[in-house]
């Protein structure tokens, strides 16, 4: 290097006396000293041309030898002003991109790049490089001819793929170009394991592939090699020639592909026919795309035959005769293949669909056994779905127009099939018709109608029926009126018939299940505002008979027809119509059936009252005021509200209306007497429904509450309260520890100073007798998301990253409680870390698993098998994600686990199972040594009574 | 298998494949101990791959669940597979797959049975005989290349 660095010195010094330029010279031992920039020179000074070349010399020099990489955005400069030109900074460039030494060339290579890609808006209108280029581009073919550094490649690559895209005159050397970098075609370079220089082989393949498919005049060369490669054995070279050649054909005409057309089909035909990959076949199927999409919009010349037609015949030669054997292999890839060339092009659609369809409805005429007819009925469906390419124009006509009929027959005839498959696959056919704009007309609607109805009600295997449920979702979104006319009457009958029916009688079996489903159709149904306007009321009705007690509906179906109504609310969300309407009709109904039931008390069982019907209940409501308008919601709220407060509340015992106040972002009037009243109620009701319930919709309007001094009283009182509620001698312990966890909640959310307080009085209950290993429970409930309140639907104050900072804060002090806590304590302390950790996200997780660890292994041992669980579960996605960090504690880490395969409790076994098989994922020196003792331990649970032990057992063995 | 050159049996009959065990109130009962039957056996062995095809032993019929026979009293398991075509090269491959999949996934005490269906194979007695000898079999595994083909066999499909 220095030897080097003296000879280019000397260059420069002879260059320049040469000239009898002294002032160059000064000028250069100036930059060299480093006493003034050479921008300062530019510009000061203004040198003469022969100045220049000593200037570009000696930049080029510090810039390849001396490691400066200043120098570089200098020669930018110079050539931006025209001080010096490209070619002269490829001649000086010469020795240093020849030099043996990889790292010189790489500054070489370097420089001219970042000089090509800074000026090359300059250099493009000069046209500098144009004229010149044919010597250019032979200089840079000769410079990185034979190039084995990956680092100068990737820069080589973008020279190449900037002289392509610029458009310079390759002349005689396009052949040698397309030689020197297809040479390395395809990139077989795997970075090495501590690679310094961060050079990914991903990189370097696109940087080619940009190469390659550049331009259309590498046509000729890159296609025969792109075949020859694609014979290979090597499946990333399959890979990479099939994602190039999709790359490429993207830039190609057909005048570039026709004449390797026959031979491009057959090898992606037999990659797709053959290849067990799917990444192969994927990339097979998206060069039959491009190659398509290509030939389709390519110009033709007035006496060339039109080449997307011969290659559609081709494609349709080979792949047609298959569709005949459906219960052959090669079915489904010539499919695929139809299918892919078919969605290239609104014309190469027309012309598949043209030779498929009437095929396909003849084979199915056919062949009579369902397996086959299935196939073929999923192949039509998958013709049928075709999305036409992005060509598609307003006035093309659907391609399957002309089939409408026998299609339409055929879908009917199969829905009537015994075969459970069949009538499903039917069913997803004829969503997919049902979708396509414009294609059935009104009576195949009012046909499909029927048969969906039929199967919804009729139908004795599940998975048809609930195929044909979805379908009737779907299909009800765009024909709602043959809907609300064809099978929401249906439905109706059904629910209403079988209450008539039934007055005073127990009802079958059946027809609850009947009525269920009905129920059920209803609300998938349900996905057009004028639908849900039918539908709704009829579950409504079907409320109102229940409430008025004849005995005929069961709890069961009950809580049923609230999830239906429910699902309704939640697939009308974004309607404002639906909105009105549940907020004018569906609640103040919903609430009258609610609170006559429980005023009427007594007599009669009411199932009104029952717990699990009102919880049904509540989410409706959190769902139509979570997306009501804050007008309307305010309405609701005012109503509400002066029904709980100015109502006696002692009449409604189970009440939770409340609940939704907090969903609210409106003012809530009266907070203060309501807030107390919700205090009273939660710390005093036994009822522990209706205190749970007291207890979080307190928490929801303390979270809610804007800060200040009101806040701060209502507050202090109830951690008073709360205080000497939690005495060991208080007779309402459970109640007041309710509140204190949902307090903690509300404020932890919301980041309130006072959130810390009642977490530590959270921490000191771990130790409690009575109530530690709920407090432990607890902690998951801090961390979760509860469904009905405190969450980001109801507009609760949720701040960003609560449960880090809360782990930051807790996790310490539970590390600290479980050191000193008594020996039969200190599960509590394991289960609240374990469930605090289950609720981080991973990134957090396996940054701060590692402190944890000996604390979780600790928990390993512990006897309880919820601790035990809860650590699994823990430790399951990290040792997925990350097990290196378990090196170090493998040891101790494999006896726990083993020993856990042999716990009493399933759950155990089955989880610690599956830590062990996630810890094959260990680099195999890691693992090695211990594999002959895991072996071994695993054969027992191999022989486990349980079969779902076994199956754990296999897999982990298998796996090691 | 080589780019280019052709598969013994290029387009086989494709079955149905069974879906996953439905799960029964009894498995999750802790107490209640499951015994081991063909189902299971089967389900091991189902989703062996084919060496050839892309594909399951059982969409290609190889094996059925008619055709595992398994005793948990005694210990005993007996498989028959039927090779797709009389002459296919792959059998005592494909039959050594099945019998190495036995061997690690079940308990020690059962004596594992594996041989062609009769009738199904050319050389069905000489394979039937290389499947049963248990030397043989464990010197075949001793053969890295092999034992790196068999594992390909039995690994789970990505």
């Amino acid at each position: 290097m220095a030897g080097n660095g003296a000879l280019l010195l000397g260059l420069v010094e002879q260059f320049v006396t040469g000239m009898q330029d002294s002032k160059a010279a000064d000028t250069v031992t100036g930059v060299k000293k480093g006493q003034f920039t050479v921008l300062e020179l530019v510009e000061w000074k203004g040198c003469t041309m022969a100045g220049n070349g000593a200037l570009l010399l000696g930049l080029v020099e510090q810039f390849v030898t001396g490691m400066q990489d200043s120098k570089a955005a200098d020669t930018v400069t110079g050539v931006k002003k025209g001080q010096f030109t490209v070619l002269e900074l490829v001649e000086v460039l010469g020795s240093s991109l020849t030099s043996s030494e990889p790292r010189t060339r790489g500054r070489g290579i370097q420089l001219l790049s970042q000089v090509l890609q800074q000026c090359c808006t300059s250099l493009s209108e000069k046209e500098e490089l144009k004229g010149l280029g044919a010597d250019f581009v032979f200089g840079f073919v000769q410079a990185i001819d034979g190039e084995k550094d990956p680092r100068n490649l990737l820069l080589a690559f973008q020279i190449a793929q900037n002289i392509l895209y610029r458009n310079y005159e390759l002349g005689s050397f396009t052949e040698e170009l397309f030689e020197v970098t297809s040479c390395y075609f395809p990139i077989d370079f795997y970075p090495p394991p501590n690679d310094p220089y961060g050079i990914s082989r991903e990189e370097l393949i696109l940087s080619l592939r940009a190469v390659l498919a550049g331009t259309p005049r590498f046509a000729e060369f890159l296609l025969p090699l792109l075949i020859e490669k694609l014979d290979s054995d090597v499946q990333s070279s399959k890979l990479d020639s099939l994602q190039t050649l999709a790359a490429c054909a993207a830039g190609y005409g057909h005048k570039e592909l026709k004449e390797f057309l026959p031979s491009l089909w057959s090898s992606v035909r037999r990659e797709v026919f053959q290849t067990a990959s799917e990444k192969v076949e994927s990339a097979g199927l998206s060069a039959l795309r491009s190659l398509t999409a290509c030939l389709s919009c390519s110009v033709l010349d007035s006496d060339s035959e039109d080449s997307l037609d011969t290659f559609l015949d081709l494609v349709l030669k080979d792949c047609q005769h298959h569709l005949c054997e459906p219960d052959l292999k090669l079915v489904w890839p010539s499919t695929k293949l139809l299918q892919t060339a078919a969605s290239a092009s609104y014309r190469a659609s027309y012309k598949i669909t043209a030779a498929v369809v009437p095929l396909l409805l003849e084979q199915y005429n056919n062949h009579t056994q369902n397996a086959q007819r299935r196939t073929l009925v999923e192949v039509l469906q998958g013709f049928i779905q075709l999305p036409w390419g992005s060509h598609t124009e307003e006035g093309d006509e659907n391609p399957l127009t002309g089939y409408r009929q026998p299609l339409c027959a055929l879908v009917f005839s199969a829905l009537t099939e015994s075969s459970p498959t069949l009538q499903t696959a039917a069913v997803q056919t004829l969503t997919a018709l049902g979708t396509q704009p414009g294609l059935l007309s009104g009576e195949d609607i009012d046909l499909a109608a029927d048969h969906l109805t039929r199967l919804v009600l009729r139908e004795e295997e599940p998975q048809t029926c609930s195929a044909a449920m979805e379908a009737a979702g779907s299909l009800a979104r765009l024909h709602p009126t043959a809907f609300a006319f064809r099978m929401v009457p249906a439905l109706k009958q059904e629910i209403v018939s079988a209450m008539e029916e039934c007055e005073g009688r127990p009802t079958a079996q059946s027809q609850q299940a009947l009525r269920q489903r009905s129920l059920k159709a209803l609300s998938t149904v349900s996905t057009h505002p004028s639908l849900v306007q039918e539908t709704v009321p009829i579950i409504l009705q079907a409320l109102c008979v229940s409430h008025k007690g004849s005995a005929s509906f069961e709890l069961e179906e009950v809580v049923s027809a609230c999830r239906s109504l429910q699902q309704i609310t939640e697939l009308a969300k974004d309607s404002e119509e639906s909105g009105r309407y549940f907020h004018q009709t569906v609640i103040p109904r919903l609430l009258g059936l609610a609170v006559q039931a429980s005023l009427q008390g007594g007599g009669a069982p009411n199932p009104l009252i029952e717990e699990r019907v009102l919880s049904a209940m509540v989410p409706i409501f959190s769902t139509a005021c979570g997306c009501l308008h804050t007008q309307l919601a305010a309405h609701t709220t005012s109503l509400v509200l002066s029904l709980f407060l100015d109502g006696d509340a002692s009449f409604l015992p189970e009440n939770n209306f409340p609940l939704q106040f907090q969903l609210l972002k409106v003012e809530v009037p009266n907070t203060d007497r309501l807030l107390s009243e919700l205090e009273e109620l939660s710390c005093s009701c036994v009822h522990p429904f209706t205190h749970t319930s007291a207890a979080k919709c307190f928490a929801g309007l303390v979270n809610k509450h804007p800060a200040g001094e009101q806040l701060d009283s209502i507050l202090k009182r109830s951690v008073k309260r709360i205080e000497s509620g939690l005495g060991s001698d208080s007779p309402n312990r459970m109640q007041v520890f309710t509140l204190l966890l949902w307090v903690s909640k509300a404020l932890l959310l919301r980041y309130h100073p006072l959130s810390t307080i009642l977490t530590d009085k959270l921490l000191s209950l771990l130790v409690d007798r009575e109530l530690g290993s709920l407090a432990a429970d607890g902690f998951a409930l801090l961390m979760n998301d509860s469904t009905d309140v405190l969450n980001r639907a109801c507009h609760a104050d949720v701040r960003m990253m609560y449960r880090q900072r809360f782990f930051t804060e807790t996790a310490p002090k539970l590390v600290l409680g479980f050191n000193c806590a008594p020996e039969e304590r200190k599960s509590s302390y394991l289960k609240a870390l374990s469930h605090i950790l289950n609720s981080l996200p991973r990134q957090v997780q396996i940054t701060e698993l590692p402190s944890l660890l000996p604390l979780l292994l600790e928990a390993l041992s512990c006897p309880d098998h919820g601790v035990q669980l809860s650590t699994l579960s823990c430790l399951h996605p990290l040792l997925l994600d990350t097990p290196q960090v378990m090196t170090s504690h493998l040891e101790t880490l494999l006896s726990r686990l083993l020993g856990l395969t042999a716990s009493p409790a399933m759950k155990v076994r089955i989880t610690s199972l599956q830590c062990l098989k996630a810890l094959t994922r260990l680099p195999e020196h890691v693992v090695l040594p211990s594999r002959p003792r895991i072996l071994r331990a695993l054969a027992v649970p191999l022989g486990d009574k349980k079969r779902l032990v076994r199956r754990e057992a296999v897999l982990a063995r298998g796996e090691w | 298998m080589e780019g280019g050159t052709r598969l013994e049996n290029a387009n086989p009959l494709i079955f149905q494949r069974s879906g996953e065990r439905q799960l029964t109130t009894e498995e999750e009962d802790e107490e209640f101990a499951d015994p081991i039957d063909d189902r299971e056996i089967f389900d091991l062995i189902r989703t062996i791959n084919d060496p050839e095809h892309p594909l399951s032993l059982e969409e290609l019929n190889v094996v059925e669940q008619v055709r595992v026979r398994v005793s948990d009293d005694d210990s005993t398991v007996s498989v028959e597979f039927t090779p797709t075509i009389p002459h296919c090269s792959m059998a005592t491959l494909i039959g050594l797959s099945i019998k190495v999949k036995l061997l690690r996934s079940l308990p020690e005490r059962f004596k594992i049975d594996v041989h062609i269906t009769p009738g199904a194979h050319a050389s069905e007695q000489a394979v039937n005989k290389q499947l049963g000898d248990k030397e043989r079999v464990a010197a075949a595994l001793e053969n890295s290349h092999l034992l790196e083909v068999v594992n390909q066999c039995l690994s789970s499909r990505t």
